[in-house]
């Protein structure tokens, strides 16, 4: 059984194909699909996501979660539907999309054999800011993380955790409004994860819209909405709260147990 | 123009970054250039001879100059006795003897053939040919000589006179230098350039690279400034040693030769990066690399074996070959001192342009089918 709630979306924002696609939504997809040869990875997905929301993507691995994060983010073609990110048609403005979006992709993004304050100059620069801003952000960025006297250390001195904080602070560098995390805390221990999730959590309450996969279930709870993921599918959306209900689950981990079962 | 300096900065670092490559790239072509250098310079020149005259008249100190006269051979040791023959071989105190028997003078007047005996030390068989060779020419002019003064002036019916223009000692020094420099920077810069972006397809950094606005001509344009930096400064370093160490002539202009090698490494580049768009790992990148420049650079160039002589298949195939026309070019500037190249030069901008151009468009397609 697929249960794909999307009651929150209006049949029109759905109904229509064409670029020209309502900007109420962050991120909006109707029957997105991606094929690998016969196999297909995403299959006829639909959602929305609101401005300012934490939206979580969970779901087992080989579910389809990259490849349909890559997809928003231009860096893979659709093979059939549509998908709107603030209301910019994927296939037509990846281009200009690129420029509002932040991405951290689910391998380490940044370079070891680079300093700290080195490889937050490298991604201020390729988004094209001025050097007073990229000094000001930095400074602030570091200040934050508590590794400003650590910026002109190599980058892979760093402990695992304060390397995925260093990849999110460099995917917003450029304030963009909308993040695509990919895995942003796979292999990262209990504390770290807590203290990466605050940051997302401050990032949200100024407004950016943030768009995270995960397969940790205790993560799906920090989330406005999640969505659930099945061999390409997307089998369940809701609040942590209504899906628990829903499902009859204590927590998300029941609930996503018994999602996968049906 | 922000994106692209934002990117060579930090492939510049990644260079500087990394002293094992830094070192390989600087020191290997100086390693080439030694080895194949001194191998044939040794071949050639200052060939050392043992002299053992027991003639010691007028006629025999003629022909000892006239062997010697070239600088192809010197003679390295006068010998009193036959005795002391092998053990100037074994020491290595020379590669051949020449011995004049007593009566050489009284016999080039009485008899019809006259008798001299060269002894070659036959372990180095490429030396000993071409001692075989070069004494065989000289008593082939000394003769001739001879019957000049014998019998008047008497023209010879065909004579062969050839001049070697350009190169007239044949040193191949002159010869294989050039072609080494060509060699070695086409592979420096294709390794080098295939293993930056295949790294980064590897490590996932790509990945994070596209996902920003920078276009992909600005990432091929951030990935080859740095290394047509690095690649240059190492040509002029070839380039000095060559001149300097192995005394290849500059007949030409520096600044001709530096606008054809800016060229030719723009092309070496472009190669690099197409191999890298289309490998997954940085290993098969590597190979391809290799592949894709080494076997043709010293096969077709011209580099080693002429063009002229070669199956017109391998002649056709030559053409496509940036190496045939760079090898040309920098003979033609350092040997002959010619500084215009409009046809050659032409098509290698052409190549350079193409497999930029190539590679660009395959890097877009390979970030949206995979
Ligand atoms: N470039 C590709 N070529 C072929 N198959 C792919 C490619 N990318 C992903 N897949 C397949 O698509 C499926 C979904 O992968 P992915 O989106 O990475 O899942 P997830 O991120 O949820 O773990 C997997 O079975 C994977 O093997
Ligand atoms: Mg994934």
């Amino acid at each position: 059984m697929i249960s794909a709630d999307i009651d929150t979306v209006p049949k029109t924002a759905l109904d229509n194909t064409d670029s020209s696609a309502p900007t109420d939504f962050a991120v909006l997809a109707n029957k997105l699909t991606r094929r690998f040869g016969n196999f297909t990875a995403v299959d006829h997905i639909d959602l929305a996501v609101k401005p300012g929301e934490i939206f979580g993507f969970l779901g087992a691995n080989g579910a389809g979660k990259t490849t349909a994060i890559r997809m928003f983010c231009g860096l893979l073609k659709p093979s059939g539907g549509e998908a709107w990110v603030h209301g910019l048609s994927i296939k037509k403005k990846a281009e200009v999309i690129k420029r509002k979006i932040g991405y951290m992709s689910q391998k380490f993004s940044l370079y070891n054999d680079l300093t700290i304050y080195e490889n937050l100059e490298f991604y201020g620069g390729i988004y094209g800011l001025k050097k007073s801003e990229i000094k000001e952000r930095s400074k602030e960025l570091l200040d934050n993380m508590g590794l400003q006297e650590y910026r002109n250390k190599l980058t892979s001195a760093l402990p695992l955790g304060f390397k995925q904080r260093l990849a999110l602070g460099s995917a917003m560098f450029h304030r963009p409004s909308i993040l695509f995390l990919d895995e942003p805390t796979s292999g990262v221990d209990p504390v770290a994860r807590r203290i990466f999730w605050e940051m997302i959590y401050e990032l949200s309450e100024n407004g950016t819209t943030v768009f995270v996969t995960t397969h940790y279930m205790d993560e799906a709870e920090y989330c406005d909405r999640v969505s659930i993921m099945v061999k390409g599918r997307i089998a369940a959306m809701d609040s942590p709260a209504e899906l628990k209900k829903k499902w009859n689950g204590a927590n998300m981990q029941e609930v996503f147990l018994k999602v996968v079962e049906t | 123009m922000k994106r692209i300096i934002a990117l060579a900065r930090k492939e510049f670092l990644h260079i500087i970054r990394d002293t094992r490559t830094l070192v390989i790239v600087f020191l290997w072509p100086l390693i080439m250039l030694f080895l194949f250098g001194y191998a044939i310079n040794f071949e050639l020149t200052d060939l050392p001879v043992g002299i053992l005259d027991y003639d010691h008249s007028a006629s025999s100190r003629e022909l000892i100059r006239e062997a010697t006269s070239s600088g192809f051979i010197v003679a390295s040791e006068y010998l009193e006795s036959r005795d002391e023959i092998n053990s100037g071989f074994r020491k290595g105190k020379f590669k051949a003897v020449f011995v004049i028997p007593r009566g050489y003078e009284l016999d080039l007047l009485k008899e019809p053939v006259t008798k001299v005996q060269i002894i070659i030390d036959g372990a180095d068989g490429a030396t000993a040919a071409t001692v075989d060779n070069y004494l065989k020419a000289v008593m082939a002019r000394l003769n001739l000589k001879l019957i000049e003064e014998a019998i008047g002036k008497a023209e010879p019916p065909i004579e062969a006179r050839i001049r070697f223009l350009f190169n007239p000692q044949l040193v191949s020094a002159n010869f294989i230098v050039p072609g080494i420099i060509a060699l070695v920077l086409v592979m420096i810069c294709a390794l080098l350039t295939s293993i930056a972006i295949a790294r980064e397809i590897e490590t996932g950094t790509m990945e994070q690279i596209l996902a920003t606005p920078i276009l992909p001509s600005q990432i091929i344009l951030g990935k080859v400034l740095p290394y047509l930096f690095v690649a240059a400064v190492n040509a002029a370093i070839i380039l000095l040693v060559g001149h300097l160490v192995f005394k290849v002539p500059m007949n030409g202009s520096w600044l001709a030769l530096a606008g054809y090698c800016t060229l030719y490494l723009l092309i070496s580049l472009g190669l690099g990066l197409m191999v890298s768009s289309i490998s997954k790992t940085q290993q098969v990148a590597m190979m391809m690399a290799l592949m894709a420049t080494l076997l043709p650079t010293l096969l077709l160039s011209g580099f080693i074996f002429p063009r002229e002589s070669m199956p017109l298949v391998l002649q056709y195939l030559s053409y496509i070959v940036p190496a045939t026309y760079f090898v040309e070019v920098i003979r033609g500037v350092m040997l002959i001192g010619r500084n215009y190249f409009p046809f050659e030069a032409g098509i290698m901008f052409g190549m350079a342009v193409l497999l930029l151009a190539i590679s660009a468009r395959m890097f877009k397609v390979r970030l949206s089918d995979d």
